[in-house]
């Protein structure tokens, strides 16, 4: 099924096909980072939202067409940019390493 | 106000964990991230059920309000630190809503929940007890909160700070990018509305930008200093976070928050809206 993600957050109730999707894991090695801080920022590089990940290092973003930065910022490391392509009725699959 | 009088750093909390008459308040737009761990000693307050109406779009009257902080033993001389997660949103609103109701020592802890957490500060599961109070409130001051009547009105003859997104400002996307975007309004902004995104306001830490750094962002962004303000964003909170910073960082008179913000703007039949990235016209 389009969006379904192996050990991701769940989209139940989310009609994927009318969003853009962006979503994935902050991992410090093998290991999930579930007090890790993601940002989206634009295409210009202005904030548009952030999101604390799950205690399986999992996040997710509803965002629109075209080209994003994730910005991750976790204790004891150093942020993390992650550029990302998003489109509508597709889901965006990014893992971030710290 | 003043940065002094209404902001405390992270470490000033954990030094002040066990003074007497300071309440740790956490307030999150995920209401159940209390639950999974919060600073020692703070309570909770869950803002779609403790500071709303159930019925009404509107918040708890003052009765209401009384009843809740009696319950959760918070007193009138109580010293009130709030902090919450996304930067201090929610924590900015109830700040702006204590104000409201007319609570004196009310603080914002900087950075919040985010900062606590980078910093590996200490977060707890155990529940505190508070003894019961006798709280009272006053009537709501509405110096600080805008209705949709004078918003209109604002339109091209005060400052009108559109605190969302560029994306949510031009119409390009109706909600913030963590949640789901089907909506049921009009997408854009009131029209002469200066774009001011909250964030601009704020370190990626979530701490609040300095003084002179604030107020170069509103005056570059074409705010006028001798016009009165109204602040809006989707539903008022995040609007409240630039409330903070406009008049109780930076002093400035006459700020409202517009709490009904574009979720009842852009659904009012008949009202101007304007699209792009551009004001438009008033």
């Amino acid at each position: 099924m389009c969006g379904a993600t192996e050990g991701g957050l769940s989209l139940d109730g989310v009609d994927v096909a009318k969003e853009a999707v962006i979503q994935g894991q902050v991992l410090r090695g093998q290991d999930p980072v579930p007090n890790a801080y993601v940002r989206l920022l634009d295409r210009t590089g202005e904030f548009t939202a952030e999101v604390p990940t799950s205690a399986t290092g999992h996040f997710r973003f509803f965002a629109g067409d075209g080209e994003w930065t994730l910005r991750t910022l976790a204790p004891k490391a150093d942020p993390v940019d992650t550029r990302v392509v998003a489109a509508t009725g597709s889901v965006a699959e990014v893992a971030v390493a710290i | 106000m003043s940065r002094e009088s209404s902001l405390v750093t992270a470490q000033w909390v954990e030094d002040n964990l066990d003074t007497d008459g300071i309440v740790l308040i956490e307030v999150d737009e995920d209401t159940s991230s209390y639950d999974k761990g919060h600073i020692r000693g703070a309570i909770k307050l869950d803002w779609t059920t403790d500071l709303q109406d159930q019925v009404r779009r509107d918040f708890v009257d003052k009765a209401q309000f009384e009843a809740l902080l009696s319950e959760r033993g918070v007193s009138n001389d109580d010293t009130v630190v709030l902090y919450g997660g996304n930067n201090n949103w929610f924590a900015a609103y109830a700040y702006w809503y204590f104000k409201l109701y007319g609570h004196q020592d009310v603080k914002l802890l900087d950075g919040g929940r985010k900062k606590w957490e980078l910093d590996s500060r200490e977060l707890t599961t155990e529940l505190p007890t508070r003894a019961k109070t006798s709280y009272t409130a006053t009537e709501q001051d509405h110096s600080i909160r805008a209705f949709r009547d004078e918003v209109v009105a604002a339109i091209g003859t005060q400052n009108l700070v559109d605190v969302r997104s560029p994306d949510e400002y031009a119409g390009r996307l109706l909600a913030p990018a963590h949640l789901p975007q089907e909506q049921a309004q009009r997408a854009g902004h009131i029209p002469t509305a200066a774009s001011v995104p909250w964030s601009k306001a704020a370190n990626d830490d979530g701490t609040f930008k300095s003084d002179d750094e604030l107020t170069a962002i509103y005056t570059e962004a074409g705010v006028d200093w001798d016009k009165d303000t109204i602040a809006y964003c989707r539903i008022g909170e995040r609007s409240s976070h630039t409330w903070f910073v406009l008049k109780e960082l930076l002093g400035q008179d006459n700020v409202k928050n517009y709490d009904g913000s574009w979720t009842e703007y852009g659904s009012l039949v008949g009202v101007p809206v304007a699209l792009g990235d551009e004001r438009g016209d008033a």
